[in-house]
């Protein structure tokens, strides 16, 4: 399931360092994704991981190291070219419209146009719906009736809708930044599957979850972060909670349940 | 509590979103039975249709109000900015001499001009020069009345020749001529606003500005746009005043920020952004019309007036608050 056999990894990063002034954000942090590979991205508060994720989307510039996509070196000196190039990310704040249906929210700033130019664009708003539906459909979830605000949903549908909106471009690799942080636990169950449901399609994911817990249920590998540096690289199958926070806390110490 | 395996419809339809939707049509109601009852002439054609054009130069100026205000932000030099307009437009007139229609057309666009020249001013201070849209269009109110006064030496401009004032008194079959140009211009705005890409992103920018922006849309330039578009409109209103008037006052429409705001959210637009329809903005003018006529009619004091549109404003504004609260709406 986690391998496509090109042998090519879809994302490889090398020696990434990141500086904020006299902090170093990431200290030589180097990491390889495969396609339909689900790779979870833990570590305690300011380990580095919403830096290493910018980093991937373009939102910062590293000020070493490489990366590669599909083997070939790439820069990404905006949230733009990374997006080109196939990388979607989902923000915990989720940046969704709440006065705007699903499929407004989903088609936000691409919106399909029946005709018109300039200033007077008339939105194609049946095709939008269909799409949605489409869409929402490739995860196996249903479109919201038409015209029902994404604010009188749910979290879990809100993040649905935030996912499906990355997914509209077909991209290779999805970063879901703590996805089930702001949810109840039986929505968060529900939006777990997601991830397993883009690797069986090919989509590469991150996620980056305090919930460790969840990261051994949907992942195939675990990256840990401390103090910037990639302290270990985990296959999920071959760890245990235990052995995780361990890691997270450093000098082998384990302290499970504050963490689960 | 079972979760539902899908994300399958749930619309809430509550009284309280009900009663926003249209609890507007039945204050209309309600005032036009009460003044149907107060005179018996009210309900006369000729009544009504009058009423709606002494509304009209309110009606237009608000529907660039409300898409100011659909953008959360806020427009308090309408009002000055008309005057302004209405004055440039009658200094051109006086300039041509005669009601040759050229010189009626391009005293018109002289007037739109200045109009839009300050919106745009109000809306690049608001979003480049950083400073919040109340502050900047209070100074504009300011600016702008002082221009007027400067412009017309603080004295009327009169003698604007029997074309101009047809714009206001003119008809087209039995239709008084600015009710055309308020049914055209609204009926323009809601297709704008509901149909179009950029109608929709007015509403989703002042719901969520910085998802509208990550999305790639250029939210600077749009509120730009719209203070511009606002100020061309409170242009017209100036126009149409001064065609009403037959002349241009320098304190024409003191105080219509007011009025043009307390029809904008007696028609339902939310203050806070993102939420509203231009049509109910005319049903909110005209109710404040009626208000109007009926105290007139009631022999009320003028000072009773002001105070019940003030009144009128922080009253529709109180039940907005109060319906979304019980909804458990999450707004602010």
């Amino acid at each position: 399931m986690t391998d496509t056999g090109t042998g090519t990894p879809l994302l490889e990063l090398q020696g990434i360092v990141k500086r904020f002034g006299g902090v170093l954000a990431l200290d030589d942090v180097s990491l390889s994704l495969d396609r339909g590979q689900v790779l979870g991205l833990v570590g305690d508060n300011g380990a580095g991981k919403s830096t290493l994720i910018k980093v991937v989307a373009g939102a910062y510039q590293p000020d070493a190291g490489t990366l590669r996509m599909d083997g070939a070196g790439v820069r990404f000196p905006a949230p733009r070219s990374a997006k080109e190039a196939g990388i979607e990310t989902v923000y915990q704040d989720l940046a969704l419209v709440d006065t705007l249906d699903a499929a407004g929210n989903i088609f936000l700033g691409r919106e399909l146009v029946r005709f018109g130019g300039g200033p007077v664009k008339v939105l194609n708003k049946r095709r939008m719906q269909e799409s949605a539906r489409e869409l929402l459909g490739r995860l196996a979830l249903e479109l919201p009736s038409s015209g029902t605000e994404v604010g009188m949903l749910s979290g879990g549908q809100r993040q649905s809708v935030a996912i499906s909106r990355a997914l509209y471009t077909r991209p290779k690799l999805v970063i879901l930044d703590e996805p089930t942080s702001a949810l109840a636990v039986t929505e968060a169950r529900k939006v777990l599957e997601l991830p397993r449901t883009l690797a069986a399609q090919g989509v590469a994911v991150i996620i980056i979850s305090h919930t460790l817990q969840d990261v051994l249920d949907v992942t195939d590998r675990i990256a840990v972060l401390r103090k910037g540096r990639k302290v270990a690289d985990l296959r999920t199958a071959e760890t245990t909670l235990e052995e995780l926070v361990a890691h997270i806390v450093g000098g082998g110490r384990t302290r499970g349940a504050g963490y689960a | 509590m079972p979760e539902p395996s899908t994300l399958s419809a749930r619309p809430r339809r509550d009284w309280g979103q009900i009663a926003l939707a249209y609890g507007i049509y039945l204050v209309l109601l309600l005032f036009v039975a009460a003044m149907a009852l107060l005179s018996p002439n009210f309900l006369r054609v000729t009544n009504l249709l009058n009423i709606v054009t002494q509304a009209s130069t309110v009606a237009v100026i608000a529907v660039g109000t409300t898409m100011v205000i659909l953008l959360a932000e806020i427009d308090l030099s309408v009002g000055s900015v008309a005057a302004l307009a209405g004055a440039v437009t009658a200094g051109v007139l006086k300039a041509g001499g005669g009601a040759d229609p050229v010189w009626l057309l391009l005293a018109v666009l002289a007037g739109l001009a200045i109009g839009t020249a300050l919106g745009a001013l109000n809306g690049a201070l608001t979003v480049w020069g950083g400073i919040p849209s109340f502050i900047v269009t209070l100074g504009m109110l300011s600016v702008g009345r002082g221009l007027t006064l400067l412009y017309t030496g603080g004295r009327p401009i009169f003698g604007l020749g029997g074309g101009f004032s047809a714009m206001a008194y003119g008809r087209v079959g039995p239709v008084p001529v600015p009710i055309i140009i308020l049914v055209v211009l609204y009926t323009l705005a809601a297709l704008f606003l509901h149909t179009t890409q950029l109608g929709r992103y007015i509403y989703a920018a002042g719901t969520n500005r910085r998802a509208v922006a990550l999305a790639g849309v250029n939210v600077d330039r749009l509120k730009v746009g719209v203070f511009a578009l606002a100020g061309t409109l409170a242009g017209l209103g100036g126009v149409l005043l001064t065609a009403r008037l037959d002349s241009a006052q320098p304190t024409a429409a003191t105080g219509w920020e007011l009025d043009v705001i307390a029809a904008v959210v007696l028609g339902g637009t939310s203050l806070y952004g993102g939420r509203g329809a231009v049509m109910k903005t005319l049903v909110g003018a005209i109710i404040l019309q009626l208000i109007s006529n009926g105290l007139n009619l009631l022999n009320v004091q003028a000072y009773w007036q002001q105070i019940t549109k003030g009144g009128v404003i922080l009253l529709a504004l109180l039940l907005e608050r109060s319906i979304r609260r019980v909804r458990g709406g999450d707004e602010m």
